[in-house]
C-alpha cells in the first residue's frame, strides 16, 4: 500500500489558478493533511490570490503564514508572495528573503526541496501549468526523498513548458489530467 | 540529473558553525536551520566543495573562504520602499507621534546596504524631521555597511524604486533624491548626513542607546525561535517608552513570549508599539 501524504505542496505559475481552483473544490471536510501552495505572483502589489482561491471552497479558509507560524493539520496555506516559503524540522513555517531563483520568489524549487527534507515519504508534491522550468529540482528532491510526485499532464495544461521541463528530468512522476489530481485528493480522505 | 548536488546533515553543520565560532567569534548556532541549510548547500556548489570535511577544511583556513561564506549566509537582499504600504503606514502612524520629540532617534538593525534607512531619511525629510533625528544603521556584515556609506545604486534599479515611492504616496520629484552618474545613482548627501553606519551583532551585542523607533525588517527570519525572543527583548529594552518596533510585513511578535510587552499599532504592515 501506498504511503499516506501528510504534506501535499502545490507548485503553480502561469494557468495554473483555475486548476487550483478545482483541487480545492475536491478537498473534503475532513482532511488530516497539509497543503501548501506555492504560486508565482507579481513583486510589490498587494494581491487578492488568497480571497480569489477561498472562493472555491468556503469551508476551507486560505491562511498565508507569517515566519515561524506552526503548520497545523487540516489547513490549507498560501507562500506570501516576495519570499520563500521554507519548513523547519519542527514543522514551523520560515520565509526567506533572499534572490529570486530563475526570477521566482516565492520559488516552488526552494518549498518542493524544503518540503522533502522535512516530510519525506510524507510529502506529495504537485506541480502544474506554467511557463517555465522552476519546480522540476524540486521534485527530484521530493523523489529523492521518497515521496510522490505528480505533474499536471503537459497537453491539459494552459503553458505546458513547466510540467513538460519536470517530467523529462524526472521520469517517476505521475502524470495527472486536472480531475486526476482533484481524484486523487479527494482519495488521501481515509 | 546528472549534476552531483552537495548535501550536509544537520550535524555536519551544527560541527561547522561551531568552528566558525570558534575560529571567527561569529555564532551562527541559532540561525533557523532550513535557510541556512540551503544556503551552506548552495555555497558548497558555487566553491565545488562536495563534502562537509572539505567544507570545514576550507572555511576554517582561509580568511578569504569565510569573508566570502560570510557574505552569502547574510542575505543581503535589500530595496528602497519595499513593501510600499508598510511606508505609508509610517507616514501616517508614526512619524506625526515622533514629532514630538525634540531629538528623534531610529535604529536600523539589519540594514544590509541601506536602501531601507535612505527610504526612512525621504519620509522623515518630507515630514520636516530629518533635521532632528539621528539614525543608527547597523548590521553583522561589514562590507554590507562599506557599500551603504557609499550609497551608490545602479540606475535601472532605482526606476524600480521610483515607482515602489509613488505607490507608497510619494509625490516629490524622486530624481531630487540623487544624484545621476554614468550608470548609478548616489542618495544626495543631505538626506544622509544624519546617518551613522556601524556594525552590531544581533547575537551577541547589547544595548548601546535609546531609540524612540527601531526597525528590524527581513532579518530575524533567518533566527529560530529562542533567538527571535532574545533580540525582541534586546529591542524592548532598547526602545523609551511607547517607543515604535517595526517588522517585516510577515514577521508576527504572536509566537514570541514578549507579545504582551507591545501594543498592535499597525497588525498587516506589523508595527508595534512598546507598552510596559
Ligand atoms: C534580507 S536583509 C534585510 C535588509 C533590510 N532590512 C530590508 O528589509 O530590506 C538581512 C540583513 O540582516 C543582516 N543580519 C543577519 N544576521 C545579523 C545579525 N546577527 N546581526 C545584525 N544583522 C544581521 C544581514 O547582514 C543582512 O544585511
Amino acid at each position: 500500500m501506498r504511503v499516506q501524504p501528510k504534506m501535499i505542496v502545490i507548485g503553480g505559475s502561469a494557468g495554473s489558478v483555475p486548476v487550483i481552483l478545482e483541487i480545492m473544490k475536491a478537498i473534503p471536510d475532513k482532511f488530516p493533511h497539509t497543503v501548501v501552495i506555492v504560486i508565482h505572483r507579481q513583486r510589490n502589489v498587494s494581491s487578492e490570490m488568497a480571497t480569489v482561491l477561498s472562493i472555491a471552497n468556503e469551508r476551507k479558509p486560505i491562511v498565508e503564514p507569517d515566519d515561524k507560524e506552526p503548520i497545523k493539520t487540516g489547513c490549507i496555506y498560501l507562500a506570501p508572495q516576495n519570499y520563500h516559503l521554507l519548513i523547519e524540522d519542527d514543522h514551523t513555517f520560515s520565509l526567506d528573503y533572499s534572490e529570486a531563483i530563475k526570477y521566482s520568489r516565492p520559488s516552488i524549487d526552494v518549498s518542493f526541496e524544503s518540503v522533502a527534507r522535512v516530510f519525506g515519504e510524507n510529502a506529495c508534491a504537485i506541480l502544474l501549468s506554467g511557463a517555465n522550468s522552476d519546480g522540476t529540482e524540486g521534485l527530484h528532491s521530493i523523489i529523492e526523498n521518497k515521496g510522490t510526485a505528480i505533474v499536471q499532464d503537459p497537453t491539459s495544461a494552459a503553458y505546458p513548458a513547466m510540467p513538460m521541463a519536470a517530467i523529462a528530468a524526472n521520469k517517476s512522476s505521475l502524470v495527472f489530467k486536472p480531475i486526476e489530481i482533484a481524484k486523487f485528493v479527494a482519495d488521501l480522505q481515509q | 540529473m546528472a549534476k552531483q548536488i552537495p548535501d550536509i546533515t544537520n550535524d555536519e553543520l551544527e560541527d561547522i558553525l561551531c568552528s566558525i565560532f570558534d575560529t571567527y567569534g561569529y555564532d551562527f548556532s541559532a540561525y533557523a536551520r532550513a535557510s541556512m541549510h540551503r544556503r551552506v548547500v548552495k555555497y558548497m556548489e558555487d566553491i565545488n566543495c562536495s563534502t562537509a570535511r572539505d567544507l570545514k577544511y576550507q572555511i576554517i583556513n582561509s580568511t578569504e573562504v569565510f569573508n566570502y561564506f560570510l557574505q552569502r549566509i547574510t542575505v543581503n537582499v535589500t530595496e528602497m520602499f519595499r513593501d510600499p504600504d508598510f511606508y505609508k503606514a509610517m507616514k501616517e502612524q508614526v512619524l506625526p507621534m515622533l514629532a514630538s520629540y525634540p531629538i528623534i532617534k531610529i535604529w536600523h538593525a539589519g540594514c544590509s546596504t541601506g536602501e531601507e534607512v535612505f527610504s526612512m531619511c525621504i519620509l522623515l525629510h518630507e515630514a520636516n524631521l530629518l533635521e532632528r533625528t539621528r539614525i543608527y544603521a547597523t548590521d553583522i556584515n561589514p562590507l554590507n555597511l562599506e557599500k551603504a556609506k557609499h550609497a551608490i545604486i545602479p540606475l535601472d534599479v532605482m526606476k524600480e524604486y521610483t515607482i515602489n515611492y509613488f505607490k507608497m504616496g510619494g509625490t516629490n520629484d524622486f530624481a531630487n533624491y540623487y544624484t545621476a552618474k554614468y550608470d548609478n545613482a548616489i542618495i544626495s548627501l543631505d538626506l544622509r548626513k544624519n546617518i551613522l553606519f556601524s556594525q552590531h551583532n544581533l547575537v551577541t551585542d547589547e544595548v548601546f542607546n535609546e531609540f524612540q523607533l527601531i526597525c528590524c525588517r527581513n532579518v530575524m527570519i533567518y533566527f529560530n525561535h529562542q533567538l527571535q525572543n532574545r533580540v525582541i527583548k534586546l529591542f524592548h529594552e532598547s526602545l523609551s517608552s511607547f517607543g515604535y518596533l517595526a517588522l517585516g510585513v510577515k514577521e508576527s511578535l504572536l509566537f514570541s513570549e514578549m507579545r504582551p510587552k507591545f501594543e498592535v499599532i499597525n497588525r498587516n504592515q506589523k508595527i508595534f508599539r512598546r507598552s510596559i
